[in-house]
């Protein structure tokens, strides 16, 4: 059966009336939790799982992968709205979405991450039905030395996150990598930084960070300038929808976002995260606006919004082709195969083809009932920016505690949660930039655990970094991204003194 | 508000399978999985939920995870918490004696009260279907040969693969201090390290690799079973002359302090939850194997488990003696 066939045939699975109806139970219960921070959709899965032991495989199946994709979407919201990120992957949106935001642009901002998340999800289920054995083939070849490279890609390039000045930009990434050495050692098992804590001993949430951080962070920080004269939020200004200008910043962006989410999604160690930095910047260098960045620009949104929603396409290309969990999710996607006693991996597309397309094509239905879901919803959203400020800045606080406590419930992760909540202030006070600390503590412990296994397999011997083609090219893109600002200068100057 | 959902997802099972009979008890169980939601422990006290609820053994279960240091914050909150409560119980399993141990936790496995140990997944070695090693006895030489040289891929450090590899080289008179054992997170990643020919060999729970097996991708050189499973051409690697029996077991235990009668409802509950339909439904679904063992016998297999596992975390110096 080729593709397109299988395809059509799993589009008459997944339209049956009731697989709609799950599809749709599952994009608005994905959709409510990626808009509270810390309840994930893998928690929700997980507590599903044991309710819809009785339904058909495909039905729960395909709500699964709509709670996942609504999660996505969900997450963004939050992000641009109240400044805290609903999950990690949708960090990289707050940065600019914020700012709209508060600019009176949230419509466009929340339009442009809707309809991103919606081309991006699109494309890559495309992706994910016809390039999958090929790409699954490929990520598999991907060493630990070759994600150590696609780090330090990540690492070079993630200063457009600085901000400013370089200075204070490191001196952020640099807690963040710090923060990230807490917890047990994953090579020794070993504890470091935890002094004792138990709960210590897991390492930093990141969605806690992120969240006391952003969130946290904004609410002390609007309180304790209440008296030096009340900033005035428009919800509202200029048009509510997406201009013609706007369309023609945000189309190139989720193309591109869409290009880093899907590969890098299909990663058994790629993750969500990464792509939208790497969006991020690029969109940064791209721009035709650069003095709006940091201060709400468009692509900045577009970008990392595809991104993340390709990434979660991503995902299950190993999960389906190898039976790869490679996100919580997944994971807990895995549990529900297994629950009907299904093995995904590569006998799953020979053996069960109707479940298989069924399911990718209610992925397709599952993308354009979030976009009428959530387009119509965006007038509404931006109504919450018009609730007085202490009344807003209160309810992002409960928000942000509950949505903590109901991830770990312990005062361990509370007090934590406060402490960088005072963290982000004083940053905030003192003009550091606190994007580049979430960005260390995510990437800083892939970057280490990588390095170490590549040289435990290598016995020690650094050459492995080059001797692999993917690193090695990998390592020439981080090295060039590095040197190219100093050399477009360089030749800059020469320009001047010619003149 | 987890708790609460958690209360919801068992209120819904119980309306779900509305035939369970009518001889429902007392019983009103709190069960703890001292892990994130999605893992082993947590499928297993949901499992132990529903089977539970569907047996009549008890009226309602309510399942609360408590993640962390794999198991460790769960069971010093246990311990500390649940004292003398006849109506709480903890998951644990394999993981969380090595853990504990390498936490240097304040509190051990012999302040719980054991109940049973309830499953276990046989451990398998693979390597890439391309690789030279067809046997287990050719990686046993390979072993010997240069011990630094074999690159062994599977879970966390100090989880039960981590333990096999040492027990591997052990058993095949290698130095177990020196293997070069790289931990990866979650099955998936050590995977992709095995298909991609980066690593000699790669350890997991036979069920997690068993499609790649069975499509040739990977080859299973040994299972840590006493007995060859039924139905499968994977040998033992005690018909290959390896002595090297080990399984991932999942039990459950009470709080400490509790009376000997509730220790015996407790004990009974699951017994009977155990022998139910609905269980042995949950165990061919998840491909679990049946692992019973209740009471004191239970209560010495921990002890001797805790015993071996910290002996081998030494060894490899995971663990300072």
């Amino acid at each position: 059966m080729d593709t397109f066939a299988a395809l059509a045939h799993g589009m008459a699975v997944a339209v049956q009336p009731m697989n709609l109806l799950y599809a749709l139970i599952g994009v608005f219960l994905g959709t409510a939790v990626g808009v509270l921070p810390g309840i994930g959709p893998a928690l929700t899965v997980a507590l599903l799982l044991p309710v819809t032991y009785k339904l058909d495989p495909g039905g729960s199946l395909i709500m699964f992968a709509g709670i996942y994709y609504g999660g996505m979407y969900g997450g963004s919201t939050t992000a641009i709205l109240i400044n805290t990120p609903g999950e990690s992957a949708s960090m990289a949106t707050a940065l600019e979405g914020n700012k709209m935001a508060k600019a009176g642009r949230g419509g466009p901002a929340l339009a442009t991450s809707a309809i991103g998340s919606f081309v991006a999800g699109t494309i890559a289920t495309i992706g994910l039905a016809f390039l999958a054995p090929w790409l699954v083939d490929f990520a598999v070849r991907f060493g630990p030395e070759d994600y150590f490279a696609l780090m330090c890609v990540a690492f070079v390039t993630v200063s457009a996150t600085f901000g400013d000045s370089p200075i204070r930009g490191l001196t952020s990434l640099f807690i963040g990598l710090t923060l990230g050495l807490v917890g047990i050692d994953k090579l020794t098992g070993q504890a470091r930084l935890a002094f004792g804590v138990p709960e210590l001993l897991d390492g930093v949430e990141v969605t806690t960070l992120a969240v006391g951080l952003f969130a946290l962070g904004e609410a002390l920080y609007v309180a304790s300038r209440r008296h030096h004269g009340e900033e005035k939020l428009e919800p509202v200004r200029g048009s509510l929808w997406m201009t013609k200008e706007d369309w023609k910043r945000s189309w190139k962006p989720w193309l591109r976002g869409t290009m880093f989410g899907f590969p890098i999604g299909a990663l058994p160690a790629g993750g969500a995260e990464i792509p939208t930095f790497l969006s991020y910047s690029t969109e940064k260098r791209l721009t035709k606006h650069p003095e709006e960045f940091g201060k709400g620009a468009i692509e900045g949104v577009a970008g990392p919004e595809a991104a993340n929603n390709a990434s979660a396409a991503g995902t299950l290309v190993p999960l389906l082709t190898l039976g790869l969990p490679t996100s919580a999710t997944a994971a807990m996607m895995l549990a529900g195969f297994q629950q009907y006693g299904l093995n995904p991996g590569p006998l799953l597309f020979a053996e069960r083809p109707d479940l298989v397309w069924g399911l990718i094509a209610s992925l397709f239905i599952a993308n354009c009932m979030l976009l009428v879901l959530n387009l119509p919803l965006v007038g509404l959203w931006v109504r919450l920016l018009a609730i007085p400020q202490p009344w807003l800045y209160a309810g992002i606080l409960v928000f942000a505690t509950m949505g903590t406590i109901a991830a770990k419930p312990s005062v361990v992760e509370l007090s934590m949660l406060a402490g960088f909540g005072v963290l982000g202030f004083l940053m905030r006070r003192f003009d550091f930039p606190i994007a580049p600390v979430v960005v260390g503590l995510i990437l800083g412990p892939i970057a280490e655990s990588q390095l170490r296994r590549a040289l435990a397999i290598s016995l020690g011997d650094p050459m492995t970094l080059l001797q692999s083609p993917i690193s090695a090219t990998l390592l020439g893109i981080a090295l060039l991204a590095l040197l190219a600002p100093f050399v477009l200068k360089g030749l800059g100057r020469f320009k001047a003194n010619e003149d | 508000m987890f708790q609460f959902s958690a209360r919801l997802a068992g209120a819904a099972i119980a309306l779900t399978l509305a035939a369970a009979p009518s001889l429902a008890q007392q019983l009103e169980l709190k069960l703890m999985a001292p892990a994130a939601p999605g893992g082993g422990w947590d499928q297993t006290a949901r499992s132990m939920q529903q089977a539970l609820v569907a047996s009549g053994v008890a009226r309602s279960v309510q399942v609360t995870n408590v993640p962390g240091a794999g198991g460790s914050v769960g069971i010093a909150q246990f311990v500390n918490g649940a004292k003398g409560d006849g109506n709480q119980m903890m998951v644990n399993g394999f993981v969380m004696v090595g853990a504990l141990a390498m936490n240097k936790s304040p509190v051990t496995l012999e302040q719980v009260t054991p109940i049973a140990r309830l499953t276990e997944e046989i451990q398998v070695m693979v390597v890439p279907a391309n690789s030279p090693i067809k046997t287990a006895q050719d990686l046993a030489a390979a072993v010997k040969a240069d011990i630094a040289k074999v690159t062994f891929a599977g879970g966390s450090a100090g989880g039960v693969d981590h333990v096999m590899a040492a027990l591997f080289a052990g058993a095949v008179g290698a130095d177990a201090k020196k293997i070069n054992y790289i931990p990866f997170s979650g099955g998936g990643e050590s995977l992709a390290a095995i298909l991609g020919g980066k690593v000699t060999a790669g350890i997991s729970g036979l069920s997690e690799y068993e499609g790649q097996i069975k499509s040739g991708k990977l080859r299973a050189i040994g299972v840590t079973s006493e007995k060859r499973i039924a139905g499968s051409d994977i040998p033992t690697f005690k018909e290959q002359g390896i002595d090297l029996v080990i399984a991932n077991w999942r039990s459950v235990v009470a709080p400490p302090g509790i009376t000997p009668e509730q220790r015996k409802t407790l004990t009974d509950a699951v017994e009977k939850m155990v022998k139910s339909d609905a269980w042995k439904e949950i165990l061919k679904q998840k491909g679990w194997e049946d692992a019973y063992l209740g009471g004191d016998a239970f209560a010495d297999f921990l002890k001797k488990e805790t015993v071996r596992v910290t002996d081998v975390l030494k060894s490899v110096g995971l663990v300072k003696s």
